[in-house]
């Protein structure tokens, strides 16, 4: 899992089946001192994050297990919202 | 996911006998900023991207997750069409 911020969302009306109802946030990925460090992606969110939170993310095969039920087509999941960096 | 717009369409008419039935795009990825990145992919349509659309590409295992895809060798897969990208409370992409 790596951190990010939430900078914003994506939204699509025509998407595979398995995708309705789950938001699609834009996610900066950031550093341990929280600076970003590469272009924004789509992720999924399965925690209800909102814009401007630090969030932490998993990428690729382990995504769809965010939302087990429904095991969607997505590449980045965030499943964690962050109180605390230490 | 990445966003993407679709430049072009591919054709082949020999490949993996699963891959039949499949449209395949050829995908740029999109930056915040409209503009395009220089390299390019490949990826199976899902939900019936043209030409020009924006799109949400999943990379990886994952794509076989989208519809129809089980057990294609497909790494790459348009999973939505996008109506709007908000970056920073400003819609940055409209359809």
């Amino acid at each position: 899992m790596e951190l990010g911020r939430v900078v914003g969302k994506v939204v699509c009306t025509v998407k595979d089946p398995k995708l309705h109802g789950i938001r699609l946030l834009l996610v900066e990925p950031l550093n341990h001192r929280l600076q970003a460090v590469a272009a924004p992606f789509v992720a999924a969110d399965s925690v209800g994050a909102g814009r401007g939170e630090i969030v932490y993310y998993e990428t690729a095969r382990e995504a769809p297990f965010a939302f087990p039920t429904v095991q969607p087509p997505i590449d980045a999941a965030i499943i964690g919202i962050v109180d605390t960096v230490q | 996911m990445r966003l993407g717009k679709v430049v072009g369409t591919v054709v082949a008419t020999q490949k993996d006998p699963k891959l039949t039935g499949n449209k395949l795009l050829v995908i740029r990825e999109m930056q915040l900023d409209g503009s395009l990145k220089e390299d390019f992919s490949v990826a199976v349509d899902t939900v019936g991207a043209g030409v020009g659309e924006c799109v949400l590409v999943c990379a990886g295992s994952s794509a076989r997750l989208a519809r129809n895809l089980q057990d294609c060798p497909v790494d790459a897969a348009v999973i939505g069409i996008v109506d709007t990208v908000e970056h920073d409370g400003k819609v940055v992409f409209k359809k």
